[in-house]
């Protein structure tokens, strides 16, 4: 944290990682082009009844989100480390000026303090809406999600709940992160039955599922793709609406192969599916999670049946990652739909690392290779 | 907001301007860097960043509410430390404070051990009726953990914590607080609840987690809760509720109802991190909370010369800038006198107050405790004979002419009587349908847990048998 600390104040973390030229640290090196897959963010178009819009990119699209929910709601709170000034990511840019400094507030350097301090204010019935600096930093207020937010209403007998809660937190990689700001936990939250865990694609997945969960009478943790903080930009409704959680999307009809991601991966399986189509004659169905927990594998389960086959794809680590949950409940749904056993292209079962970033991904080669094997098994 | 300013070569008023232009809404005095000498290490670089200084700038303060602002006069008269983080004096000698420079803080008492008023001016003046109800009620919760614990030894409940020895901690800090004010315990807080009107049924309930529990059943026994009574359910993990206090502290601040927090927890769980983010963000966010420590001696069979090493719980108070106060647990006048002041602190000026009652814990730390294998008959032969708050109250009563020992007679029975008739009826009430486990996971039921539940339904209805299905209420569908 005091690391981080360091490259947010000389503001090398919060230079824009862009699509392909993204600077290496630090202006004095030369540019660096990085040969991994870059990312290149395909922008969406949001639906017609939601208003009015601009344009946004993820940082702005959070920002919009919580300045409507402060709006809309006096209870309404956001707190956590350097949020004061806009934070480290710029989510919260100029939200103290408007609401004042009781509504929008830094605390002190805890994120256990950070999560008690937010149940504590949801179960007096405020709308609590808590930062974690980075995701990686979420395990000290580990305990206070899994024992006391997820467990809150359930062993009280719904006399007492925190609801109001909201927990959000930039998570994925971002190209030079290494252990400590490249990780996605959510598998450790889907594991706790109580709590919601939440990750959009982009701006307007953004804005729309974070404030359907601050609405939410659950606690939530909503996790945000950091690299697509300024890389992602759309045009973004201004005004007040909601995506429905527990509810997938399916971003790219096909027929011949399913593929399940969340968060970036979402972007980055959209290019396997044209490499599938251009080099294969091979249609993906492509599915975007969107609520980790609880999941909609209706949807999913309706999309194998068709097809067959399934691949799933994130950045987390392997093993006991959320594909193996996916892909167990394929397997017992779907079992004689089934064309080949599901593949799941994963992070390594290894801390992420630094230098070793472009070999460790889940890139849409590895993916694409996986693709290979489900239609030739 | 960053200036970037030449110190070197602008003339001081046009500092200023600058500083004016940047918008910041404060003035600050810079003497000249020649003759002053103090940012001798910026003679080599031609600039140095000013932050936003407020000094004399308007900050806004809650009604009633004092601040003391961090001095961040950048005032070269004086030779003073400048640090953001300190605001002392220099020294010139090598002196490390060692913790046995001061001698503890003192324990305040009002009543001795035989009931009389040390001094006259901390009289609570408390009437007959209410030093009754809390007699009554520390005596009664005395009962109920007698035939509650036996309960247990029978098989009849699955466990339970007794309050032995503590009693006056929760009556004298329940009768100092407004109805409304929020409680937020650790479990060994039961009186509170019976002060506030938690009946012995409603105990009882939720101890054989039956169909009237308002519970459901969910948690074991002593997990109590009451939305009604402003008492936030326990739960089993130590010190998580103490961060939850201070948000619901700031949460009530917000709202501007003029109530306030208490949040009870142990010696022990004063050494979780949960209690060092709550104290320092109380204080921080400036929330109008009373942390109450009960200092019992013991955390199951670790005494407290094992727990920390300073002065107990009451000399971290100061280190994160919170009105402190030591009292004596025992002594139910000492404790309420002490709660009432810092309600008063709480609520007119949005701050924690640190309250450490020190008492002991005459009972085992549970059912599943003996802790004759880790202190001395003796020991606790000592606290339950010569400073029992039960028995420093009925001295007090008996002093002023109010009590005597055919009424104590009197009364122990119908104590008696009440508890083991409440314990009857909840022992024969059945307990929830099972489906209940189900339910309040989320706010909403949520297809995969129907999907269980019926799972769970269809392989009970098809081996009865193995089940204890009479003990339960039947399902809803």
């Amino acid at each position: 944290m005091a690391v981080c600390g360091a490259l947010v104040r000389s503001g090398r973390l919060s230079r824009p990682i862009s699509g392909r030229n993204s600077a290496f640290i630090g202006s004095r090196f030369a540019v660096v082009k990085r040969l991994a897959s870059a990312l290149s963010y395909v922008p969406e178009t949001a639906p017609s009844d939601f208003g009015e819009t601009t344009k946004m990119n993820l940082f702005q699209s959070i920002n919009s989100a919580m300045d409507v929910a402060l709006a809309n709601d006096p209870t309404a709170v956001i707190f956590g480390e350097d949020v004061a000034f806009g934070g480290v990511f710029r989510c919260t840019i100029g939200l103290a000026d408007k609401y004042g400094k009781d509504r929008v507030f830094n605390t002190p350097l805890c994120e256990q303090g950070i999560a008690g301090f937010g149940i504590g204010m949801a179960v007096m019935g405020a709308t609590a809406i808590a930062e974690i600096q980075f995701a990686d930093y979420i395990f000290p207020a580990f305990d206070q999600i899994v024992n006391e937010a997820a467990k809150y209403r359930y062993r009280s007998g719904n006399l007492f709940d925190c609801g109001r809660l909201t927990m959000r937190a930039p998570c994925g990689a971002v190209g030079h992160g290494a252990l400590y700001h490249s990780q996605s936990p959510e598998a450790f939250f889907a594991h706790v039955p109580g709590i919601k865990v939440v990750i959009p694609r982009g701006p307007i997945q953004a804005k729309g599922l974070l404030l359907a969960c601050i609405k939410d009478d659950n606690p939530c943790i909503f996790l945000e793709p950091k690299i697509l903080y300024r890389a992602a930009v759309e045009h973004v409704p201004v005004g007040d609406f909601s995506l429905p959680l527990s509810s997938a999307e399916v971003v790219v009809e096909g027929k011949d192969v399913t593929m399940v991601a969340w968060g970036t991966q979402v972007q980055v399986l959209r290019e396997v599916c044209n490499m599938a189509q251009e080099k294969l004659g091979v249609s993906c169905e492509l599915i975007d999670l969107r609520t980790i927990m609880p999941w909609d594998s209706e949807t999913v389960i309706k999309s194998v049946n068709k097809t067959g086959r399934l691949l799933v794809a994130h950045e987390a680590p392997l093993t006991g990652g959320f594909a193996a949950e996916v892909a167990s409940t394929v397997q017992s749904e779907c079992f004689l739909h089934l064309e080949a056993p599901v593949e799941r292209v994963c992070g390594y079962d290894t801390p992420f690392p630094h230098i070793f970033e472009p070999f460790y991904m889940p890139d849409k080669w590895r993916c694409f290779e996986a693709v290979k094997k489900l239609i030739n098994y | 907001m960053e200036i970037y300013v030449n110190i070197l070569k602008a003339p001081r008023n046009h500092v200023v301007e600058l500083a004016k232009m940047a918008a910041v809404r404060s003035v600050f005095r810079v003497r000249s860097l020649m003759q002053q000498g103090f940012y001798g290490f910026y003679r080599n670089s031609a600039s140095f960043a000013v932050r936003n200084v407020s000094i004399g700038s308007k900050i806004s303060i809650a009604p009633g509410q004092k601040r003391q602002m961090s001095s961040q006069t950048l005032d070269l008269e004086e030779d003073k430390p400048q640090f953001p983080g300190s605001r002392s004096e220099f020294t010139k000698k090598l002196e490390f404070i060692t913790p046995d420079v001061y001698n503890g803080i003192p324990v305040y008492r009002v009543l001795d051990r035989q009931g009389k008023i040390i001094e006259a001016d901390q009289d609570p003046k408390l009437s007959k009726e209410a030093v009754y109800d809390m007699y009554h009620k520390m005596t009664l919760l005395n009962t109920m953990d007698r035939i509650l614990y036996e309960s247990q030894r029978q098989g009849r409940i699955s466990f339970y914590m007794t309050n032995y020895g503590e009693e006056a901690t929760h009556m004298g800090s329940a009768a100092a607080l407004n109805p409304g004010d929020v409680v937020f315990g650790q479990y060994r807080e039961a009186g509170v609840l019976m002060y506030r009107g938690f009946t012995l049924d409603q105990f009882m309930n939720q101890c054989y987690g039956n169909a009237e529990d308002a519970g459901r059943g969910r948690q074991m026994p002593v997990h109590y809760g009451s939305k009604e009574l402003n008492f936030v359910t326990i739960s089993s993990p130590l010190g998580t509720q103490m961060p939850q206090a201070s948000g619901a502290a700031y949460a009530l601040k917000r709202s501007g109802k003029r109530l306030c927090v208490i949040c009870y927890f142990g010696d022990g769980a004063a050494s979780e991190g949960d209690a060092h983010a709550a104290f320092n963000f109380a204080a921080t966010l400036e929330c109008p909370i009373i942390f109450f420590c009960r200092n019992n001696g013991y955390a199951i069979s670790t005494p407290t010369s094992e727990q920390y090493r300073g002065d107990g719980i009451a000399a971290r108070g100061p280190s994160y800038g919170m009105a402190t106060l030591r009292v004596d647990g025992n002594d139910a006048f000492a404790v309420y006198n002490a709660v009432k002041a810092a309600r008063e602190l709480a609520v007119n000026e949005n701050r924690p107050v640190l309250i450490e009652a020190m008492t002991y814990r005459i009972g085992h730390h549970s059912t599943s405790d003996d802790s004759t294998a880790y202190r001395s008959v003796d020991e606790v032969n000592y606290w339950d004979k010569q400073d029992h708050p039960i028995g420093r109250l009925r001295h007090y009563m008996v002093n002023q002419g109010w009590w005597d020992m055919e009424k104590e007679k009197a009364w122990m029975k119908q104590a008696r009587n009440e508890v083991m008739q409440a314990f009857q009826r909840a022992e024969k009430k059945k307990k929830p349908p099972p489906s209940e486990l189900f339910y309040d996971t989320y706010r909403e039921m949520l297809p995969h847990l129907q999907q269980q539940r019926e799972q769970m339904r269809k392989h009970v209805a098809q081996y009865p048998e193995n089940y204890p299905l009479e003990n339960f209420e039947k399902d809803r569908d």
